[in-house]
């Protein structure tokens, strides 16, 4: 990934970021975020991700956000007003995000400065990012964290039933 | 390099000049199909001199300029942006879903080989899902965005419904991609040029004949059309997402139907119907089962296949159109019925069967 594709690319979805904390209104914020989690997907697809692309867009874009503004919009939330920031919140959020920018910055230094991705590190595996290369990947390193991470959505949709089920009755 | 570019260009134009016309071609289809069908005469006042042109004049000049000349109405205590945006966040993605479609094999021009597919990506049919997934902001937004509340329940009905009808469609391409071992569509297609005992071309509902239902129905239910136009229903929600919608954007909204239509039709042509494959045709000409052989050049073969994949297409759309004008409209239990108690069991069960059967026969 050259700087002439990475910095452009990297503003807008910074741009989009803010957009979901800056808007008043909840569907806006909505979009903004679908805006964030498109051009991430867009930046997968620089670094030779194309199936990690693909999921992000289906999964995130296309599904759960879609959710969210159907939420939204059932709820039909009007814009927020501006309210008197409390206190206690503030402190909390600025140490976190604080310690946040403090571990991208190390990382950034300790990294040497290179962006990752085609033409900069040393060059990928001709079969880097397809679909077989990661299906084999997942299935062999990883399928311990995969199948838990199986586990953990079974449990959730359970769970999930299990509550809407008490509140009908 | 940049006849490389000038290349894709081509085959960009030839893409969106096939698939644009031929939606609009099927809106007068639509209207004189219904017409044929209840048994009236329709859609027979646009002509110059007594000149109908089998309905382009309808298509090509009416409806354009109707739609074109109209005034473009927002409503008041509307999202002027998010009204404007939504007809085009609903047409864009559908039409760029035709990138990885195949309609044709490789094109030898002197020593270059030229793909018959605008973007060969190696993750094929998942960007077309993607692509399709994102469909479902147009109808939210412009559902939202409308300050309408008949227009915000054919939003929420809409997004109700494509979420929900996405997982029977991802699960049918599921079993495609299990069958082909491929997520390239243009490889899907090669692989159904081979013969079943010598003479039966294999093309993909020999295989799959229930993946190939659940993916029409599924699809269907994705264009929103008739049995599965709750999120328009005519007559209770006047249109639903897209009533506040006129003139030009009306016209985008009514367009991206008939392209959801196109590539359902293509995606069932390329899955279960052999894409561009004209039986007993392969790379150097006709070989017939019963012996005897045509010799046909490159660029007859790939005009010949490119001919077979709109003929497919088009069969679908009509195929389509007649369910259209023959089924009445679900309710909306029964609706949710078919997609999580009927489709989706149903696609979970043909993926196992196909996994096993693929197993048993390595």
């Amino acid at each position: 990934m050259t700087p002439l594709t990475f910095f452009p690319l990297a503003a807008l979805i910074v741009a989009a970021a803010l957009g979901v904390i800056l808007n008043r209104h909840p569907i806006r914020s909505g979009l903004c975020l679908a805006a964030t989690l498109f051009l991430l997907a867009i930046m997968f697809v620089f670094l030779d991700a194309h199936l990690v692309a693909a999921l992000q867009i289906i999964v995130y874009a296309g599904a759960i956000l879609v959710l969210f503004l159907f939420v939204i919009m059932l709820l039909n939330l009007e814009a927020e007003l501006p309210q008197r920031r409390r206190q206690n919140l503030t402190i909390a959020a600025t140490v976190a995000g604080g310690l946040f920018a403090a571990a991208g910055i190390y990382a950034l230094f300790t990294s040497g400065g290179q962006l990752p991705g085609p033409g900069t590190a040393a060059a990928p595996p001709l079969e880097f990012g397809s679909s077989a290369a990661l299906g084999y990947r997942l299935f062999t390193h990883f399928v311990l964290p995969f199948e838990i991470t199986a586990v953990l959505l079974l449990v959730a949709v359970l769970g999930a039933v299990v509550l809407a089920k008490k509140k009908m009755s | 390099m940049l006849l490389e570019i000038g290349i894709i260009v081509v085959k960009i134009l030839a893409v969106i000049g096939l698939v644009l016309p031929l939606a609009g071609m099927l809106g007068w289809i639509e209207r004189k199909g219904s017409a044929l069908i209840q048994d009236r005469i329709g859609a027979n006042r646009a002509s110059i001199f007594g000149f109908a042109g089998a309905g382009l004049v309808n298509t090509m000049m009416a409806d354009p300029l109707k739609f074109a000349t109209k005034e473009d109405i927002i409503p008041r205590g509307a999202d002027r942006f998010l009204h404007t945006l939504a007809p085009c966040v609903n047409l864009f993605p559908v039409l760029v879903a035709f990138a990885v479609i195949p309609f044709a094999d490789v094109l030898v021009v002197g020593d270059r080989i030229i793909n018959m597919q605008i973007a060969p990506l190696g993750v094929g049919i998942m960007y077309v899902l993607a692509m399709m997934s994102l469909g479902v902001y147009g109808v939210v937004l412009g559902g939202w965005a409308s300050n309408n509340r008949w227009s915000l329940l054919g939003g929420i009905r809409g997004s109700a419904q494509m979420i929900s009808y996405e997982l029977p469609l991802g699960l049918a391409i599921v079993a495609m991609v299990l069958t082909y071992g491929t997520f390239d569509l243009q490889a899907m297609a090669r692989a159904q040029g081979q013969l079943l005992w010598g003479w039966l071309p294999a093309w993909g509902i020999l295989y799959q004949p229930v993946a190939f239902l659940i993916l029409l129905i599924a699809g269907i239910a994705e264009s929103k059309r008739i049995p599965f136009d709750l999120p328009e229903s005519e007559s209770e929600l006047i249109s639903g997402y897209f009533t506040e919608y006129s003139g030009i954007k009306h016209l985008m909204f009514f367009m991206t139907d008939f392209v959801e239509v196109i590539i359902v039709s293509a995606l069932l042509t390329t899955f279960f119907f052999g894409g561009w494959q004209v039986p007993y045709l392969t790379a150097s000409g006709f070989v017939f089962p019963w012996g005897g052989t045509l010799d046909l050049p490159n660029l007859v073969i790939v005009v010949l296949q490119m001919a077979s994949f709109t003929l497919k297409i088009v069969f679908f759309c009509w195929f389509q159109i007649m369910i259209r004008w023959t089924i009445p409209r679900f309710r909306y239990d029964q609706l949710m019925h078919l997609g999580w108690l009927g489709l989706l069991p149903l696609g979970f069960a043909n993926i196992i069967v196909t996994a096993v059967m693929i197993l048993a026969f390595q």
